[in-house]
């Protein structure tokens, strides 16, 4: 198709679910109601980590207006030694994750739920609930989960032969970094630190869920997959998963957070329990305490280069802590970091460390901002030791098609070298600086991902379409599919309706999460929405009485083509709709397919900043990011992404930090405290998207929602150091920690 | 504990409701009214989602207590938009992708809305001074900023 004919993709059109969005109609998980529901409440540990000897439940049940009581008891009992493995997660630890079952491991963990009639009443009661427990020492940093006499929060786990926190090791190697080292003419071997931080969607978890006496159950809940939740669930309460329907509200972001599931499993008991529809909605600090952030981190970054620039070797180590659970996100770290780069010799190695904290989950780009933050600071210094531009010195090294990286696969096409490009020749890269202003630049690398997608696309009578996927839509994915389907059928954006099916009424369609949705989405869409254009002009066909071959679908018309060429009146979307019965019936078709193809994408960032000495406080004065996103199907919506990653970013770097105190427990669950980014801390974001189309796509499209917080944690770092003169290994560089430095 | 009788106009109407002493007036909207177009996000007055207007006034309510609005005007998202139109804000909101999740969307309305009828000129830094106590985590706030902007241009316009 011919860029410039383009009417629909690359058009900022409306989205679908945009008005009902801005008028307070949408439904998002805790805006439903069921008539006779009751709420559900969560009893949480008060300890970081102790034995579960006990728990008394008599009380709460014989409260006044309590229906139900839920325990790890009621739950599909999987011993703890047999991986159940469901996508990234295992089922053993995600059941105790969601009902504490021998131990607990973090101030928080869920050890029982209450249905009552009123939120009030199910509190109570859950106080109520008697549980003894043997209180153990526990461990909530890296360093101290992974000491010799660290207190061990699993038994079974071994590491060189020993119990310990070490959960898994994951390592990518290529070449031979010692002999690499040996021709480098500089080397630079630095240590870095980051804080856990949390997603910090604004909606909270919440789901409402009935369960008939036949098990049928519909859960009404706001996650990142319908389909997960349904079999989470399922595992948990041991309900078919055709017996249970999943249905996805509006989720009001959940950035990797809500692609677990904490709440839909319990109130599912409680609700089979009581025979009454329940809801349950967690508070901020439910949230906070007890839902997955991402990691807390330590690494060591060594990169060598030749004097005119060459990269020769690099090695990075990365712990990753994963919370109670093991699952820390160390392919991120130790796959993406280097990966920006083409490395003759190079060594990464990731250890997911458990600790009693509440489990990580995915973050946007999970692990990648960590790994790409320990690399970027160190080829800043590199850079600055060879005297060459941070930007020029990346070129100089960048991967490019054909370039075997560092964690396997060799390139295809990409845009790493655009995005360099497109910075170097950008106003901002020689914009001028005034005193205790900087400019750092840094890069990021993320997988993306394809996998499972659903989509059926479907002509209603009067000749309008419908199409139906499978992926919660978080940021407007909706807007991009109806543009696609309306530029493949040649109609007008405003016949298109986009919707999100259940999990009753689409195939299954994977997570949304890897930047997948729209790739995904469009792939099987564009497949079916050409089977429906097959179908109209097979249609066409049957009432011209030609060969089908004979006709194309231009316009949103069927035309006789070739020999018949002028002979007929075309025949409209709305008019073979019309004829739809009497030639053979409904008009529609789907798509369901494992989605390959999805390439990785790239980003390049330039940050400036200023610090105020006096305060400490370092603030972003202007911010430019230029990423590779394939085709932009909806470009605003795709700046929207990249603004929002960076904006993530640099509340990661600057401020947004799990606080533990000497008991073991959070001290800043809520927003007063854990500070995100608010809009008198910001700049605009400019953004620049370099399209180099992904050769695998119809559309070109590659994922473009992860990467922008991958690079935004060094370009800060970098900015700092060029602002001030001093590096900063640690973050988040909060105002108290710059002072400090400062001061030294 | 006995239930207070409270009549007050939300969006125009005169409403009638019981509530707790310890209710907020977000409680009750969301709870007990079903005008779940006011979001709950942190309910300690750190997010903004909640916001309506009290008597005109920017406010959270998820600090006002449900029984001090007494004969008081309420609105809400659910008013902004009058006789099936939307407002000028929620126009450029769409038209300048001012939402990704939108769940900070109808307190971010709600809360642009009062800074427009205080100032239909407003600065890029008033705007994101005057929208600080509104968080979004999706959008990095640039094209917010944008679509007010552009909201207060059209207002300006047509004066
Ligand atoms: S819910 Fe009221 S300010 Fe957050
Ligand atoms: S659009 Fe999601 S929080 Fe603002």
């Amino acid at each position: 198709m011919n860029e410039m004919d383009n009417k629909w993709i690359g058009k900022n059109t409306i989205r679908p679910d945009g008005a009902d969005k801005v008028t307070g109609r949408a439904e998002y998980a805790a805006d439903t109601i069921m008539p006779g529901m009751i709420w559900g409440k969560v009893l949480r540990s008060p300890h970081p980590h102790a034995t579960i000897k006990s728990i008394n439940t008599k009380k709460a049940e014989e409260l006044d207006g309590v229906f139900s009581v839920a325990t790890s008891a009621d739950c599909i009992d999987f011993p703890v030694d047999t991986p159940v493995i469901l996508g990234i997660q295992d089922i053993r630890w995600m059941a105790r994750n969601v009902l504490a079952k021998e131990k607990v491991l973090f101030h928080g963990h869920p050890i029982a739920a209450v249905a009552a009639r009123t939120e009030e009443i199910a509190e109570k009661a859950c106080e109520l609930i008697e549980v003894e427990y043997d209180v153990h020492p526990w461990a909530i940093d890296i360093d101290d989960a992974i000491k010799p006499d660290a207190p061990i929060l699993h038994d079974f786990i071994k590491f060189d032969g020993r119990p310990s926190n070490i959960a898994g090791t994951l390592e990518h190697k290529k070449g031979n970094v010692e002999e690499g080292f040996k021709d480098a003419d500089i080397i630079i071997e630095k240590e870095f630190e980051t804080a856990a931080v949390h997603q910090g969607y604004l909606e909270t978890h919440a789901c409402l869920v009935s369960v008939s006496p036949d098990d049928k159950t519909t859960i009404w809940s706001s996650s990142q997959g319908q389909f997960m939740v349904r079999a989470m669930t399922s595992f948990i309460t041991g309900i078919p998963q055709s017996s249970i329907r999943a249905i996805p509200a509006e989720i009001g972001g959940g950035f990797g957070g809500k692609t677990i599931v904490y709440l839909e499993p319990v109130a599912t008991i409680l609700s089979k329990k009581s025979g009454r529809p329940v809801k349950m909605v967690m508070t901020r600090e439910e949230v906070m305490r007890a839902s997955g952030p991402t990691s807390a981190s330590k690494s060591r970054v060594k990169i060598g280069a030749t004097n005119n620039g060459k990269i020769t070797a690099a090695q990075g180590t990365f712990y990753l802590q994963a919370g109670a659970f093991p699952g820390a996100p160390i392919r991120g770290a130790a796959g993406c970091c280097l990966a920006p780069y083409d490395i003759p010799n190079a060594h990464t190695f990731g250890y997911d460390v458990v600790s009693n904290r509440s489990k990580v989950a995915a973050y946007r780009a999970p692990g990648a901002p960590i790994g790409a933050y320990a690399v970027e600071c160190v080829l800043d210094e590199v850079a600055e030791a060879l005297k060459m531009c941070p930007l020029e010195f990346r070129l100089k090294n960048a991967a490019k098609e054909g370039t075997k990286a560092v964690h396997g696969p060799t390139y295809p096409v990409m845009g790493y070298v655009e995005t360099l490009e497109a910075c170097l020749s950008h106003p901002h890269y020689k914009a001028p600086l005034k005193k205790l202003q900087g400019r750092g630049y840094a890069s990021g690398f993320w997988f993306n991902a394809g996998g499972e997608s659903s989509a059926q696309v479907n002509i209603t009578e009067d000749g309008n379409v419908v199409v139906t996927t499978g992926h919660p839509d978080i940021g407007g994915s909706r807007a991009s599919i109806a543009n696609i389907t309306a530029e493949l059928l040649g109609i007008d954006i405003n016949r298109v309706s986009v919707i999100i099916g259940d999990t009753a009424t689409i195939g299954f369609s994977n997570l949304t999460g890897g930047s997948r949705v729209l790739f995904a989405s469009a792939l099987v869409v564009t497949e079916s929405t050409n089977q429906v254009i097959d179908i109209l002009k097979d249609r066409a066909s049957k009432i011209w009485n030609i060969d089908k071959e004979a006709i194309e679908w231009e316009n949103g018309e069927a035309r006789p083509a070739g020999d018949n060429a002028g002979k007929f009146k075309p025949l409209s979307l709305v008019e073979l709709a019309e004829k739809a019965t009497p030639t053979g019936g409904p008009i529609g078709a789907g798509h369901q397919v494992n989605t390959v193809g999805a390439e990785g994408g790239f980003a390049t960032h330039i940050c400036d900043v200023e610090v105020d000495v006096e305060l400490g406080i370092a603030r972003i004065i202007r911010y430019t990011a230029a990423q590779d996103v394939g085709k932009a199907i909806h470009p605003a919506y795709v700046e929207g992404q990249l603004q929002g990653g960076v904006v993530q970013g640099i509340g990661w770097a600057l401020n947004e930090e799990y606080i533990y105190n000497k008991e073991g427990k959070l001290d800043n669950p809520g927003f007063l405290d854990y500070r995100i980014p608010v809009c008198s801390d910001l700049p605009m974001i400019d953004t620049i998207l370099v399209e180099v189309p992904n050769p695998k796509h119809p559309q070109g499209v590659r994922g473009v929602g992860e990467v922008p917080i991958v690079p935004p944690l060094s370009a800060i770092a970098n900015a700092i150091y060029n602002a001030i003169g001093t590096r900063f290994y640690s973050l988040p560089m909060s105002p108290p920690k710059v002072l400090e430095k400062i001061s030294d | 504990m006995a239930k207070i009788q409270v009549k007050t106009k939300i969006n125009g109407e005169e409403t009638e409701f019981l509530c707790q002493p310890y209710d907020t007036v977000l409680d009750v909207l969301r709870r007990d009214l079903n005008m779940t177009g006011t979001k709950e996000v942190c309910s300690t007055g750190d997010c903004g989602a909640c916001s309506i207007t009290l008597d005109g006034r920017l406010v959270c309510s998820c600090l006002v207590l449900a029984a001090e609005t007494e004969d008081k005007d309420i609105e809400t998202i659910e008013g902004m938009a009058k006789n099936g139109k939307f407002n000028v804000l929620q126009k450029t909101f769409l038209e300048h992708a001012a939402l990704q999740c939108g769940i900070c969307t109808p307190g971010m309305l709600v809360a642009a809305k009062s800074l427009l009828e205080k100032n239909k000129n407003p600065t890029e830094t008033e705007i994101r001074y005057w929208l600080a106590g509104n968080l979004c985590r999706c959008t990095g706030y640039d094209k917010i900023v944008k679509a007010v902007q552009a909201a207060a241009e059209e207002i300006r316009e047509n004066a």
